[in-house]
């Protein structure tokens, strides 16, 4: 009985540390960073009118506006909307974001006090799968966004994240499937163990699939240069236009969320996960082997959670990167470069992995 | 224990299906249908049919009904009050038709379900369900249907690549 408890504990803190460092922490520290980044690539001073007592603290006090002003803002749903569906899309929207990070392993394996802790919280079978899945599901929160709006502006938006999200979600299964080939397993735990060896991380492995999967994961989180169902200049805010107060910021939260995610999938299939080039666990619990068997193996825990999340932290500041450099596509340019461009080279990818694995075997 | 979340799962998923035959607008029916295979698909992890739940989602409730969204907006259909809908006139012999096969169906179902054995079930192998296992199986005793199966879509999709370009170039 106190094995389930202790079980029980252990995934508790863990499903809370994973909300508190994406809902808690990166979810509105992006916010700020987004409008910080902007105005330094823009050479603006930026977001910086916020102060308590005539401190600003570099315009971090925002956030806390920010979430003032969501809570406080009057909750409108237009004439002819369908109220239900109205208020149920952005929660459609936000919850996949967050249930996503379920099987993504922050870490490795540990020996804490004689017990073994896996620093996932769930260690499914079908880890990958089962990101794209949940991910999938989040499109019917921006598609009945729009639809319930009575808005043809948030019509016309939704129906472009319909197409995009079908179009780019195809690019993005044949993608994993090279990944998959090279690692010989779903189970994203693995995946992160397998790239202790630095000369067996996913970018020398699946060079070109790495730029698919990153374009295409930018196109399913809807940011610029793909943010057509959001086009300010032509759909006012798109399928959004119509939502106001806290259920426009959960709209805004999974899109922040979902920057995280796409973040630690690279990290995770590309980038070594939680391991450092040529510095394996069993080096680091070595060097620190006077702290004890568990003391050691703690440095190894919170050293390679750093080392996870310092490589997340990279990828988000990549693509916001990415967002203040490129202009938006036009629409027909979205379609071609997915379905002309990148549908015809991820299948080109998987033939030509599977050639050099059996050239190799 | 299996029971406490397969009575739920089951009697949401009979709800949600009822409510795609009987809701009055076609969004409404897609949302239920969407519903019904996220339970579908809760079902599938009861019977640890891990790889085929991932499947379910995936595909069915992530990709097919996203399409399916798509045209009902395209095509602007509203609630059933529209007259497009109720264009259709009745027709008694079409229903009894059709009441005929629901009662064949029904037959069926009691027929299989009475003939079924109810008994402990048995234990599932190890690794059952899992993406290995159902991996081995499709590419060895089910290796035939398996490649049919991907024809048949190929050809589907060609047939509706050719009947939507008018021209072809």
């Amino acid at each position: 009985m106190t094995d389930i408890l202790i079980d029980l504990a252990i995934t508790l803190v863990k499903i809370g540390f994973i909300l508190g460092v994406t809902v808690g922490f990166f979810a509105p520290i992006l916010t700020w960073v987004e409008r910080k980044q902007s105005a330094i690539m823009q050479d603006r001073i930026g977001a910086n009118r916020a102060d308590v007592m005539g401190f600003r603290a570099l315009g971090l006090f925002h956030i806390i506006a920010d979430a003032l002003k969501m809570f406080t803002k009057e909750d409108f749903i237009p004439d002819g909307a369908n109220k239900f569906m109205h208020t149920l899309s952005p929660i459609i929207a936000l919850v996949p974001a967050i249930i996503t990070f379920a099987v993504v392993p922050f870490g490795g394996q540990y020996t804490l006090f004689g017990k073994e802790v896996n620093l996932v919280i769930s260690d499914l079978d079908v880890g990958l799968l089962f990101v794209f899945a949940i991910a999938s599901l989040a499109t019917y929160g921006y598609v009945i966004a729009g639809w319930s709006s009575n808005n043809n502006w948030s019509m016309l938006g939704s129906m472009r994240t319909a197409a995009q999200m079908v179009s780019y979600e195809v690019t993005m299964g044949l993608t994993i499937i090279g990944v998959l080939m090279v690692f010989g397993t779903m189970r994203l735990t693995e995946i992160g163990a397998i790239q202790e060896n630095f000369f067996r991380w996913g970018i020398f492995l699946q060079p070109v699939g790495f730029f698919m999967f990153f374009t295409a994961s930018i196109a399913e989180n809807k940011r610029i240069p793909f943010d057509n169902p959001e086009a300010e200049s032509e759909l006012v805010a798109g399928y959004f236009t119509e939502y106001s107060g806290l259920k426009f910021g959960m709209f805004f939260m999974a899109e922040f969320i979902e920057m995280v995610t796409i973040g630690a999938l690279i990290t995770l299939l590309f980038f070594g996960a939680w391991h450092v080039p040529f510095l394996s666990t069993a080096t680091i619990i070595s060097l620190f082997d006077f702290l004890g068997a568990t003391g050691s193996n703690i440095v190894a825990m919170l050293f390679h959670v750093g080392v996870f999340f310092a490589k997340v932290t990279f990828f988000i500041w990549v693509q916001m990167t990415i967002r203040w450099t490129l202009p938006r596509f036009r629409y027909d340019q979205i379609m071609n470069l997915g379905w002309k461009i990148l549908l015809p080279l991820s299948l080109i990818n998987i033939v030509v992995t599977g050639i050099i694995i059996l050239a190799l075997a | 224990m299996e029971l406490f979340f397969f009575i739920p799962i089951a009697l949401l998923s009979v709800l949600l299906a009822l409510g795609v035959v009987f809701n009055s607008s076609p969004i409404g029916s897609a949302v239920s249908l969407i519903g019904m295979m996220l339970c579908l698909a809760g079902v599938f992890v009861l019977q640890s049919a891990h790889f085929l739940a991932i499947l379910q989602v995936l595909i069915y409730a992530g990709a097919i009904m996203v399409l399916f969204m798509f045209v009902i907006m395209l095509l602007n259909l509203k609630t059933a009050e529209d007259s497009v809908w109720k264009s259709r006139e009745h027709n008694t012999l079409l229903s009894v038709l059709t009441g005929f096969l629901v009662l064949g169906l029904a037959y069926k179902m009691v027929e299989i379900a009475m003939d079924s054995n109810f008994g402990p079930g048995m234990p599932v192998k190890d690794g059952f369900g899992t993406t290995e296992a159902v991996g081995t199986v499709l590419f060895t005793d089910y290796v035939l249907p398996f490649e049919v199966a991907s024809i048949l879509l190929l050809v589907a999709m060609i047939g509706a690549l050719v009947l939507a370009k008018t021209k072809i170039d």
